[in-house]
């Protein structure tokens, strides 16, 4: 029995692995969800991290679920939103399970543009909605005339504008990005500078052929050439079109998604299928904004720990010092030690996308539940911090750890499903 | 004659001799790093490995992991 599972689990995360470095992402679109997402319709709102109810979300997921019931039209204001909510006439449903996956509160409603990533090798697609830039924003709970009157801009200006450029330029192919932007001290997660300005240098002879009103078109750069953060949301449509090929291959031990809705933290494993393993989620240590302090703090939240999950993130803290810095994780040369230390945890690493100084190592790749429960070693997190009352935003960036019990739960009932346990 | 580490068989005795006070010490310091510390303070050589049981001594997982491993 042990020689025989030895075998199977090996040929099986051969496989998992396979299949994340032979991902082929590419953004080819920018459409309006409920025209592209399986089974989104009216009232139904997607959400970061595993399966909540209304009664257990947290402040900013709640500040974040009212101002996008205004955005739809749903409701008048925030106050009948929230009444609704609580009357239950709202369905609250992952992004992941609408392959999608949405940054801290992550809402995904029909109207959103979602920018569309297939993976050329696999033929799957994956969604995520269009950053919304720093500040008072609707990903840290913000939900004010503000906040709604940019997602109506992104909605009729940025999405429609994107989607003509993305389709003029037949896609942009995302792995070389990432690269090379490895190469330029981002990591993917809490830095997202040079990819973002590699996309834009991109984008912006596509935009000025097809955007025909030049104050859009002015509007449109300044916006995202203003926006750091950019690329975060085309990182993570990225990974998760990397990572559901890995899904439910038998016997494998690999994790497929990592996600938390700042109440719980939840994880799935190849092998289990599509089954999230949930431990209520920690709270990020890390540096406070002036004026805010660890008492302000929300716990971690969003689907961005799909970027963890491809190896990107904490996992490749070497390739950026400067985000060492600005959440909080000590001097630059700790970087190391954050990325030495996943690879404890994980089967591979990734050829393509190396880090420098570090002799070109690729980043840390198949994150494996067996060692993490074995080391007890969990993977680290770069997150932004969102304040815990609605409807204030981000406070915050700190580094976060998965909680253990995330995985010892996966362990066991793989164990199980192992005939095993 | 067995010979491990720092001990020698003392014949006379009919059993080891410990060495083990009697010569300079050259520390290998597995799991708790205070005691690596301590040697240090006292400039002793030492070697600190970070070693925990395999899942932090849970002896339900560790059998359950031993049944999964490579």
């Amino acid at each position: 029995m042990k020689k025989d599972n030895r075998s199977k689990i090996k040929k099986a995360n051969a496989e998992a692995i396979e299949r994340m470095l032979s991902g082929d992402p590419v953004w080819i679109d920018v459409v309006p969800a409920g025209q592209i997402i399986d089974g989104l319709k009216e009232h139904l709102i997607l959400h970061a991290g595993p399966p909540i109810g209304w009664k257990d979300m947290c402040g900013p997921m709640r500040g974040a679920v009212t101002g996008i019931a205004v955005f739809e039209g749903w409701a008048r204001d925030l106050e009948e939103a929230e009444d609704m909510a609580g009357a239950g006439e709202f369905e609250f449903q992952p992004n992941h399970h609408y392959g999608a996956v949405g940054p801290m509160t992550g809402m995904t409603t029909m109207s959103q543009p979602v920018m569309v990533i297939k993976n050329r090798t696999f033929e799957n697609l994956a969604y995520c909605t269009i950053n919304e830039g720093l500040g008072k924003v609707m990903r840290f709970g913000g939900n004010d005339s503000e906040v709604l009157d940019r997602l109506a801009w992104i909605r009729d200006i940025l999405g429609p504008g994107l989607a003509t450029a993305v389709r003029d330029l037949k896609g942009i192919a995302l792995k070389g990005v990432v690269g090379r932007g490895l190469t330029m001290g981002d990591e993917m997660h809490q830095r997202n500078i040079a990819c973002s300005a590699l996309v834009l240098r991109e984008l912006s002879p596509a935009l000025a052929r097809t955007t025909i009103n030049s104050s859009e078109l002015s509007e449109i750069l300044t916006f995202i050439g203003r926006n750091d953060q950019f690329f975060l949301n085309l990182a993570m449509a990225m990974g998760k079109a990397i990572m559901d090929p890995v899904r439910n291959i038998d016997c494998s031990t690999v994790v497929t998604a990592m996600a938390r809705n700042g109440t719980d933290f939840g994880i799935r494993v190849s092998g289990t299928g599509d089954q999230w393993f949930t431990a209520p989620v920690e709270m990020p240590e890390g540096l406070y904004f002036p004026g805010y302090t660890e008492a302000d703090a929300n716990p971690d939240m969003g689907d961005s720990t799909i970027v963890e999950t491809i190896g990107l993130g904490g996992f490749a803290m070497a390739a950026s010092p400067a985000v060492a810095g600005f959440v909080g994780a000590g001097p630059a040369s700790e970087g190391f030690s954050y990325t030495r230390t996943m690879m404890e945890i994980t089967l591979a690493q990734n050829p393509e996308w190396s880090i420098p100084a570090m002799d070109y190592t690729g980043v840390p790749t198949g994150i494996d539940i067996r060692r993490v429960v074995e080391t007890g070693l969990t993977p680290t997190i770069n997150t932004g911090i969102a304040h815990k009352e609605p409807g204030v935003g981000q406070v915050g960036a700190g580094v976060v750890k998965a909680p253990l019990a995330c995985f010892e739960k996966a362990l066991i009932a793989f164990g199980e499903k192992m005939g095993v346990a | 004659m067995v010979r491990l580490n720092m001990m020698e068989f003392d014949s006379r005795e009919n059993r080891p001799k410990n060495r083990l006070l009697s010569e300079k010490l050259c520390v290998v310091n597995i799991g708790l790093e205070q005691f690596a510390a301590d040697l240090r303070q006292m400039d002793i050589p030492v070697v600190h490995l970070d070693w925990k049981p395999p899942a932090g001594g849970n002896l339900r997982l560790a059998t359950l992991l031993s049944k999964l491993e490579d």
